[in-house]
């Protein structure tokens, strides 16, 4: 009997994370690398501490304590979430650690879920710490035991960085051994390791880059890299990385060619090996995905052992450096590099669905069919949707409407999204748009967790420096997008246990907010009056506006009637449909709205309607 | 049980909600129990709400997850305009397998956007691949719960499949809410029946 599992990508590296014997994990949520201390968290045994941070600064220092005192911890975070611990990483670079650390960066190449698609390998080269790069969800799992040795054998922290093919697929994985032998914490008084006074900086600096090349030959030896060189007649190289080599390996089957390969998952990347297949290669050909992080130091290479080889990848224009690559786009990049073959198909059977779903469909040969646009939409009943609507009513279509990174950036339909720049910006956006001297209203909206994340330095700036603008703060009391996560708001850890509820109310009085009002986000005329009040006020004014996300609250066992519309009564003036709720239908034939199954009870769109033609079932 | 009969190509389409990810579970877990490798792909974060979504299955695959274009031997459409908006992925002699109940995206009940007539978007796909279309939402209302949908797609999905009807049929007491099972069971085989 096979002890094989179909796992998910990221069950797959906590699966990897607990093997290791990984005694603290921390993390802050960010597709796509969620999964992980999501089911780290709800593990009915656990011999780890395992919590949600406030964010991923935070979240890289509370690993990086439980590693200074000897114990083996992990951080996981998006790509986009290095930026916010980018601060921490580049001195524990410096200072090292005692216990293995592991940094598990997932990168998000087509921004399938992200606002930008940087290159964690950049960060691993900066740093001058080692990364492993994945290219299948078995390495994953196998790479994680093994970043805890390297880890603690150069006492340096370890990148590991899946993309969203690897954390959001799936596979059979064979699981292996647990690690049982976990040490006991103990700080250890090393000041001049983890004080890191100028003079003790510059010593740890030297000794960061001395120890460079011994792991890279510790890399270069390890399983995650495999060469292959070819007896053919044609000298002819291709190196792909992470998951671009399984991408290129079926290519290269599916063309037939006999070529010399080598696969690399290892940063700093195999030397010896790149050398030999330089050896071998007239031209080499490079394809990896975003950055040419393997490319540049292949030419940098080469240009030390005196071989002026071709290579080529994203020089030449033959890999993209933008979007994820796939099958048919190696192929390609094959095809042209070499010239062996007539003309591929560019375009991929999954492009990012977002792309996909903003495209106009044409089939070939076939009756010409648009199909409708299917962009995400807020939720039926989705409190956000009826903030912004009171939002926009009461601050108007010239308002400035700073927003930020959550459901609620859907609201970009709602007209009321106009920025999202990274977490925590729309306090901060919102501030300087007043400073410059815009004259017109300025009402931004951020959501619970990211106002804990990055948030609260952003009001007590506006605060402070009297910034007169309009902060919204929508509380679904849940990290919803990522996956609903807990967060400080609302009483309770990771994996469930009872904590303080930080009361954002509170919290901006303690930032030094003066108007500071709490209001339902279902109680339409509420929310339009304090708004009012908001818009008026001179000064920062906070509207913390509260609902259930209707995901949560569905699951939580709240139930609430649906609405029905009395088609008598109904002018078909389609205010309702403006609404934007996807319960809410136009029945065309009829000219009368209609409310359809999906509708959830928030009952807004009854207090919108001005013909009182929208009630509560039975009422 | 493995080979080049157990390797399959398979691409799920449909719409944030429907239970694309369960459906496709449910055949990968089904696949791992009978031996035959995977790799799968999924759509989750900021375009499950309510957006277009695709999963990928390969089944006795030990490369990518992401079938080649006009690679996928059969398509399994939970919804009719998603059927369309895939259809590049399948091969020449590939089949799609489509839920002819629309679901209206916001562009249409709100944006004005027109959805096209199923029959029309049915005769499309006729016009270059082999379809089997019909409505899978009103046999999982017949078998018991409009959420069964997608288990009575994979009912229709199994007569390609390399498993057994059995296996999956245990898969899928093993993976939905206990309460449902007996209607899951009937999707299944209302879905089984549709050749």
């Amino acid at each position: 009997m096979s002890t094989r599992e179909y796992m998910l990508g990221n069950i797959a590296i906590a699966r990897g994370i607990v093997e290791g014997g990984a005694q603290v994990i921390s993390g802050y949520p960010g597709t796509p690398s969620s999964e992980i201390i999501d089911t780290l968290a709800r593990m009915d045994e656990r011999k780890f501490y395992v919590e949600w941070s406030v964010n991923e600064k935070v979240a890289l220092e509370v690993a990086a304590g439980a590693a200074w005192s000897g114990v083996r911890s992990v951080v996981t975070m998006k790509h986009v979430g290095l930026n916010v611990a980018a601060d921490p990483l580049m001195t524990l670079a410096y200072t090292g650690v005692k216990g293995g650390m592991i940094i598990i960066v997932a990168d998000d190449p087509s921004c399938h879920s992200s606002q930008n698609e940087q290159d964690t390998r950049k960060y691993a080269d900066f740093s001058l710490v080692p990364c492993l790069d994945p290219s299948t969800i078995q390495e994953a799992k196998d790479m994680i035991p093994y970043a805890f040795e390297l880890s603690e054998k150069f006492e340096i922290p370890v990148i590991f960085r899946p993309t969203t093919r690897i954390s959001h697929g799936k596979s059979d994985v064979e699981p292996g051994e647990v690690v049982e032998n976990r040490p006991l914490a103990h700080f250890e008084k090393l000041i001049d390791r983890w004080v890191m006074l100028p003079k003790n900086a510059r010593v740890r600096h030297s000794h960061l880059l001395g120890i460079q090349d011994s792991i890279s030959k510790e890399l270069e030896g390890s399983q995650w890299n495999e060469l292959t060189i070819s007896n053919g007649s044609e000298k002819i190289g291709i190196i792909a990385s992470g998951i671009a080599s399984v991408y290129t390996k079926e290519a290269i089957q599916n063309l037939g060619i006999d070529v010399s390969f080598l696969k690399i998952s290892t940063y700093p990347v195999p030397q010896s090996l790149i050398k030999k297949m330089l050896e071998h290669a007239d031209t080499i050909l490079v394809i990896e995905e975003l950055e040419p992080v393997v490319e540049d130091r292949v030419k940098i290479i080469a240009n030390e052992v005196g071989l002026n080889t071709r290579i080529i990848g994203k020089t030449g224009d033959l890999v993209s450096r933008t979007g994820e690559l796939n099958v048919e786009l190696c192929k390609n990049a094959i095809a042209n590099a070499f010239g062996i073959q007539g003309k591929f198909k560019t375009k991929s059977a999954m492009i990012a669905t977002e792309n996909i779903a903003d495209s106009k469909m044409d089939v070939e040969g076939a009756i010409d069919i648009e199909l409708p646009l299917r962009p995400p939409a807020m939720c039926p009943g989705c409190s956000h949707r009826a903030v912004y609507n009171a939002m926009k009513k009461v601050f108007g279509n010239d308002a400035v409407y700073p927003s930020d990174i959550g459901c609620y950036t859907l609201g970009v339909q709602s007209g009321t999204v106009e920025t999202t720049l990274c977490m925590g910006s729309s306090i901060t956006l919102a501030s300087g748009i007043y400073h410059a001297g815009e004259s017109r209203p300025i009402c931004c909206s951020i959501g619970d967790s990211t106002f804990f994340h990055t948030g609260i330095n952003g009001l007590m700036n506006a605060v402070y420096n009297k910034a007169n603008i309009t902060v919204t703060i929508l509380d679904n009391r849940v990290t919803a997008m990522t996956g609903h996560q807990p967060n400080p708001g609302m009483g309770e850890t990771a994996t469930g246990e009872p904590t303080v509820e930080i009361s954002i109310e509170k919290l901006c009085h303690g930032l030094g907010a003066e108007f500071v009002e709490v209001v339902d986000a279902y109680d339409r005329k509420a929310t339009e009056d304090v708004f009012k009040r908001a818009k008026e006020y001179n000064g920062t004014s906070v509207v913390i506006a509260e609902q259930a996300c209707v995901i949560n609250a569905r699951r939580m066992g709240i139930k609430h009637k649906p609405y029905v519309i009395d088609v008598g009564k109904c002018t078909g003036c389609k205010q309702c449909v403006k609404f934007g709720c996807p319960a809410i239908e136009f029945d065309a034939k009829g000219k009368h709205s209609k409310i359809t199954a999906l509708c959830t009870g928030c009952g807004v769109c009854a207090q919108i309607c001005k013909f009182d033609a929208i009630s509560e079932v039975g009422k | 049980m493995s080979g080049d009969k157990t390797k399959l190509d398979l691409v799920i389409s449909g719409v944030g909600g429907q239970g694309a990810i369960l459906a496709s579970d449910i055949i990968g877990k089904a696949a791992v129990l009978e031996g035959i490798s995977i790799r799968a792909a999924e759509t989750h974060g900021m375009a499950q709400r309510g957006g277009s979504v695709v999963n990928h299955i390969r089944l006795e695959c030990e490369l990518g997850s992401m079938i080649p274009l006009h690679g996928a031997d059969v398509l399994l459409a939970l919804e009719p305009a998603e059927a369309l908006r895939y259809i590049d992925s399948l091969s020449g002699d590939g089949v799609v397998i489509v839920n002819t109940e629309p679901v209206f995206p916001i562009t249409v009940t709100s944006g004005g956007e027109e959805y096209p007539a199923v029959a029309e978007i049915v005769e499309t796909l006729r016009a270059n691949h082999k379809v089997i279309a019909f409505n899978a939402s009103e046999l999982a209302m017949k078998a018991g719960h409009p959420q069964a949908m997608n288990v009575v797609m994979v009912g229709a999905a199994s007569n390609y499949l390399p498993m057994s009807k059995e296996l999956l049929i245990d898969c899928i007491k093993g993976m939905v809410p206990p309460k449902t099972v007996d209607i899951n069971v009937r999707a299944f085989e209302l879905g089984r029946d549709q050749m």
